[in-house]
């Protein structure tokens, strides 16, 4: 162990731990920028900055490890101005059009500005006149308010291993751009939205989308739309977090509350075609399985930012990608056909809005002509948690006070299965308790399949159905799917069977509760918090598996006939195709 | 539409395979096409990004971290104008001005002949005939802005 003092305090640790990581354990804050917990720390920014002993050197907290006998200052009037100067330079090039800003008041630098009382100017402005990339029409760059912390480079090359961007230039000419300045939509850029949850200013952020939400909720245009809204299982464990609630809380009734409160006239919820994804993307293993398995592994495709990254970069697993379209679509495209009519509602009256965890989702609702299967766009905009977020304190509503209401018939009750899509591993887990139903035609003692839950970068599992061992593997973090894919690849030379029967595969750290449209802050921390939440009320469920959703057998018996028939497949599944990395 | 490739000449392909596991091979490789190309066209990066396994984000942020890469192509005539420290006191920054307001062209802008482009460059090495400027291999020595325009043209061709 490493003994030492930080401003006078002994502090044990174990070798390796950073100056930064030990202080917090003695409950010292050493300011930083630059740090996030999800990256390795590479010291950019400056303004963690201690000394040691006696000696003048300034050291950096988050990369330099605590050694022993250290004595380290973290506070003296000379650290204190050198951060204070370090924070005056960077708002020398920095806009200050705070009260216009996407982050106004959850800006980390702006807090620091607070924090160290910055009242005046005290270096001349120099701004670069550089313009916003909204080519993603998902994500907007506004590489003017970049202050270069390098944050959104790290989680998209590292965690990500999308490229998309990259620091060009040097000196003050450094700017975030993709390769060869070109727009990000003519790049790699999956719109997962990670650089957006990891930038710690408004130089990356979701298009606002409430705008066109709000004018179809007041009935401002055609007078009798009517607006159904769908929520994702993710959201409800994240939202209350941008109202003080800790990470996890689940507020699925008060979301409907709100939602209601809003002006929608019909809320759904995203579970409910979670559970839809699974019966038919549980048929499809099944089929795959019990009469050709040289089509395994059979690879979700749930996620859209995935779906963006295969097409880009594995283009030869497209035989093995599930057609069944994402939750977000399958009820769309179920709202304005079957619901419609249902309800004797004219499907070109429908405004169909759904609430997300992920900025991706708003390119998937208008990704190929499958997305307008209904005859219309089956979702018509797309919205992140932190929008809604922003629209119920919009509204003036105490979303923690509404009264619990219930989603609507028939597509808002859920079974637990739907709910854990949510998580990683959540989408196999809940294919599993299925496909072995669909095999066996008995129902699992033991639905939980903890195996293939938990933050964990890759995770492998069996499971016995029959006598026959399933091999699955779930993945989730971009990054981390290659070690996966590329054994298939090999084995596939080699002639050999792929290693695995099924894979999961979502693209943000944790799965959909860490997505890029989440509450700003995501860490371990808290994204364990948020599946404890789905898998709470998982166990909470009456029905834990898709199969037992006696709506979902309702949808098949008066509309949809049955899994992957030839309705299902028009409605409810797509196609993929090969896209270069690069257009421009 | 993916960008197009280009297909290495057998000399520079051979080259890229010989430095293709080498650390510190970027570098290298990109010297040696932009001897071939005269800059680094976008189509090369996007051949060499596949045959390296290396993504073109990453080629980018070589190419434009140093000067000396070129992503456009110059002109066939590149004027070299010295802004070392004694040719920049001895009016380097003057010749450069002048230079650009003759040739009507700002920073990497290549004229629209094609015929000329300006790099405002770092030390050539004979500071004793500041403020000195090249075009191409050729070298000029302790040149006055009133001698551009007759340097300009004997190089038209």
């Amino acid at each position: 162990m490493v003994n030492a003092k930080i401003n006078g305090i002994e502090v044990q640790v174990a070798p390796g731990t950073t100056i930064l990581d030990a202080a917090a354990k003695v409950n010292v804050k050493i300011p930083k920028l630059c740090y996030n917990a999800d990256l390795e720390p590479w010291a950019s920014c400056g303004i963690c900055v201690v000394k040691n002993g006696k000696s003048p050197k300034m050291l950096r907290a988050c990369c330099t490890p605590l050694e022993n006998g250290m004595e380290i200052i973290t506070n003296d009037a000379e650290l204190v101005e050198t951060r204070r100067t370090v924070i005056e330079l960077i708002l020398s090039t920095h806009p200050d059009d705070c009260l216009q800003c996407p982050r106004n008041q959850m800006c980390e630098l702006q807090t620091l500005a607070a924090e160290f009382g910055i009242r005046e100017q005290s270096f001349p402005k120099r701004l670069r006149g550089l313009s916003k990339d909204e080519s993603t029409n998902t994500l907007i760059l506004d590489p003017e308010k970049c202050i270069r912390c390098g944050r959104c480079v790290k989680v998209c090359q590292d965690m990500q291993n999308v490229w998309a961007i990259e620091f060009l230039g040097r000196g003050e000419k450094t700017r975030i751009a993709p390769a060869g300045d070109v727009a990000l939509a003519d790049g790699p850029c999956i719109r997962c939205g990670q650089c957006s949850a990891h930038c710690p200013v408004g130089a990356i952020y979701e298009k606002d989308e409430t705008g066109p939400v709000w004018e179809a909720l007041r009935k401002e245009g055609p007078e009798d739309r009517v607006c159904v809204v769908q929520i994702a299982p993710a959201v409800r464990v994240a939202l209350g977090e941008e109202f003080g609630l800790p990470p996890g809380t689940v507020l699925t009734k008060k979301i409907y509350a709100a939602l209601r409160r809003m002006g929608f006239d019909v809320v759904f919820d995203t579970n409910f075609s979670a559970d839809l994804t699974i019966m038919e993307e549980g048929t499809e293993f099944v089929q795959r399985f019990t009469k050709d398995p040289t089509a395994l592994p059979l690879i979700t495709s749930c996620c859209p930012a995935w779906v963006d990254y295969m097409e880009k970069y594995y283009p030869d697993m497209i035989p093995h990608f599930s057609t069944a379209k994402s939750p977000q679509q399958m009820m769309g495209a179920m709202i304005k056909t079957y619901w419609a009519a249902k309800a004797k509602v004219d499907p070109a009256k429908v405004f169909s809005v759904s609430v997300m965890p992920c900025t991706a989702k708003k390119y998937e609702n208008k990704r190929d002509k499958t997305m307008f299967s209904s005859g219309y766009q089956d979702v018509d905009v797309t919205l992140t948690t932190r929008e809604l977020a922003r629209m119920i304190k919009q509204a003036g509503i105490d979303l923690l006070n509404l009264p619990d209401e219930e989603a609507d018939s028939p597509m808002g009750p859920y079974s637990g299965a739907g709910v854990i899509f949510g998580a990683t591993g959540g989408v196999m887990e809940a294919a599993l308790r299925t496909a072995y139903t669909l095999v066996t035609g008995d129902e699992l003692k033991d639905v939980n399949f903890t195996g293939v839950r938990g933050i964990s970068g890759i995770k492998e599992a069996s499971v016995h159905i029959k006598g026959t061992e399933v091999k699955v593997a779930v993945a989730h973090q971009m990054g981390n799917i290659a070690t996966v894919l590329d054994q298939i690849r090999e084995a596939k030379k080699a002639g050999k069977p792929s290693p695995w029967h099924f894979i999961e595969v979502m693209a943000c750290r944790g799965g959909c509760i860490g997505g890029g449209g989440q509450p700003y802050g995501a860490t371990d921390e808290v994204r364990e918090a948020r599946m404890a939440g789905i898998y709470n009320d998982d166990q909470k469920s009456t029905y834990r598996c898709s199969h037992l959703n006696p709506f979902i057998k309702q949808v098949y018996e008066e509309f949809l006939e049955a899994p992957n028939s030839g309705k299902a497949h028009e409605l409810l599944h797509t196609h993929y195709h090969e896209k270069a990395i690069y257009t421009k | 539409m993916a960008i197009a490739q280009v297909e290495f000449p057998k000399e520079l392909a051979a080259f890229v395979e010989e430095w293709k596991t080498k650390p510190g091979n970027l570098i290298m490789i990109l010297h040696r096409i932009q001897q071939e190309y005269g800059y680094i066209p976008r189509e090369a990066a996007e051949t060499l990004s596949r045959m390296i396994d290396l993504p073109l984000a990453k080629i980018y942020g070589v190419i434009t971290f140093y000067h000396f890469f070129k992503t456009k192509k110059p002109g066939k005539n590149r004027l070299a104008i010295c802004m070392g420290t004694a040719c920049y006191l001895k009016g380097g920054q003057a010749l450069l001005e002048e230079a650009r307001s003759i040739l009507n062209i700002q920073g990497d802008e290549v004229t629209d002949d094609g015929l000329y482009s300006i790099d405002a460059v770092r030390c050539v090495g004979c500071c004793g005939l500041a403020p000195v400027l090249m075009v191409g291999d050729e070298v000029y020595g302790k040149v006055s802005p009133e001698q551009l325009p007759e340097i300009i043209a004997k190089h038209r061709n």
